[in-house]
């Protein structure tokens, strides 16, 4: 196998190591958890992951200038991404977790909180079946409803044609995302025991290695 | 639709994994990587590992046991044990923690709690709450003062999920070990008075008390510590009981859906034709 060179940004707040682990169980060996400008440039996929609130991890890549590398990175080298949690809210434009702050902007639309029925319980903590829109890269090796861990209160809202797979939580949930290169899940493929594995694999396979 | 969480609690006292026993008496059972590595082959939904001697001896998290166990945890780990500052938080989430519980806090410092959530987004906050039945009334227990504090539970964990928590930890002391079943009517009462998941612990000793709590109440876990040490596969059995009547993820690669169980959860052996045909069945190693 031909070792992709993956790059996880390391953006201190994200649970890089979670995300590290898995990718090691897979047997990549070519990783890297960086911020530096010459990694993510020569990085063949990128991972943003994330844990925590919009407005630390957004201010924390601007603080360290990651929203011009990866701007660079992903708009105009085309490099695949995948964002994970917060790291595929940061894709949208704002969010209104805790205000309104303004997001990378690469996939049209907002992060808001789940408007859900009084009697159910918020955040959507646990691991919830995924009903796929359309063919995915990302689930290639899933059958028909593959079920992952999600841990959030806020969800992405976009055009339904960005929309790969959703999760049903009395409400639709936005599971997945994709756009050209970019891709964004909501649930934790790191956590997520053999389906996060395989969404990994599939992912990295998709990669044309140059 | 969303599946109600197995999840297994791995109780630690410095580097050692114990068995704990109405929170005072322990027996040692050895490494937690162990336990944990096990809990993940058995396809636990979540793991919540708790250092009960870190917030005891007032120092913090023992950072090197999460590094090592997270390596063996390819579910969500919560930590908890000790924390009682942001720093700690982030020094944990960078180890391989996914969340944070937090006990002593929820007395002493409710400002960390509201910051913490800012910081991490409350789904990362879990508030632990120790609950006793004392004189048939149910009050908050502090295990570092080792009393029982004048609050009801169901009032403190509506206060907990104002101040930031996004989930609640209840153990139930009464029950800690004793192997007789969830206290179901305390469970009822903060699950249906909070907008928050609710985990409940305590009183788990076999297969059909996991059947009552997903019957008769809402919680959104069941957690155990004890019970999943007994037994080979533990997890996965209690799963394939379970799984019938429930939603549960249950999609380990070998599972006993086929089988049958005594009622403490031991596998019945199959009938010998069953067993012939097996004999014959070759069943091929997935390949990720």
């Amino acid at each position: 196998m031909k070792q992709p060179f993956i790059v996880i940004i390391d953006y201190d707040v994200g649970n890089v190591f979670s995300v590290l682990k898995a990718l090691e169980t897979l047997g990549y060996t070519n990783i890297k958890i960086s911020r530096s400008i010459s990694d993510i440039s020569s990085a063949n996929a990128l991972i943003l992951p994330g844990v925590g609130a919009f407005e630390e991890c957004i201010n924390n890549l601007h603080r360290y200038n990651l929203h011009s590398i990866l701007n660079d990175a992903v708009l105009i080298k085309k490099k695949p991404i995948l964002g994970i949690c917060v790291g595929m809210q940061l894709m949208a434009d704002y969010s209104e977790e805790n205000g309104k702050f303004q997001g990378l902007g690469w996939i049209s639309g907002k992060v808001t909180k789940l408007k859900l029925p009084p009697h159910i319980a918020i955040p959507h903590v646990g691991w919830n079946d995924l009903a796929i829109n359309r063919e995915s890269p990302l689930f290639k090796k899933h059958g028909k409803a593959p079920h992952f861990y999600f841990d959030h209160s806020y969800q992405f809202l976009c055009d339904k044609r960005f929309v790969i797979a959703s999760c049903n939580y009395t409400i639709e949930v936005t599971a997945a995302i994709n756009h050209h290169n970019i891709f964004g899940v909501q649930f934790h493929p790191e956590k997520s025991q053999i389906s996060g594995l395989k969404l990994f694999r599939s992912f990295f396979d998709s990669i044309e290695l140059c | 639709m969303l599946k109600k969480r197995i999840i297994g609690v791995v109780i630690v006292k410095g580097d050692i994994s114990v068995q704990s026993k109405s929170f005072s008496r322990y027996l040692p059972l050895g490494k937690p990587e162990i336990a944990i590595e096990f809990l993940n082959q058995w396809g636990v939904d979540e793991i919540i590992m708790l250092d009960i001697s870190a917030s005891r001896k007032g120092v913090g998290p023992n950072l090197s046991l999460v590094s090592k166990v997270a390596q063996k945890c390819l579910v969500p780990l919560t930590v908890g044990g000790g924390v009682s500052n942001i720093d700690q938080i982030h020094q944990l989430m960078q180890c391989g923690a996914d969340k944070i519980s937090l006990n002593q806090a929820t007395f002493n410092n409710h400002k960390f709690i509201t910051q913490a959530a800012k910081v991490f987004g409350n789904q990362c906050i879990v508030a632990s709450i120790d609950a006793i039945k004392e004189d048939n009334e149910y009050y908050v227990y502090n295990y570092i003062k080792e009393r029982s504090v004048s609050i009801n539970p169901t009032d403190f964990a509506k206060k907990l999920q104002d101040i930031g928590a996004g989930e609640i930890f209840l153990n139930n002391i009464t029950l800690d070990g004793s192997q007789t079943g969830f206290d179901i009517s305390l469970i009822n009462m903060i699950a249906n008075s909070i907008s928050i998941p609710l985990i409940c612990c305590g009183g788990a000793g076999m297969p059909k008390h996991f059947l009552e709590v997903l019957t008769k109440t809402n919680v959104s876990g069941v957690a155990a510590a004890n019970l999943f040490n007994y037994f080979e596969h533990s997890v996965t059995i209690i799963k394939s009981i379970a799984f019938k009547d429930h939603p549960i993820r249950h999609d380990s690669t070998y599972t006993y859906n086929e089988a049958n169980f005594c009622e403490l959860g031991r596998v019945q052996k199959k009938s010998d034709k069953i067993l012939e045909k097996m004999l014959f069945e070759k069943i091929e190693k997935e390949v990720i």
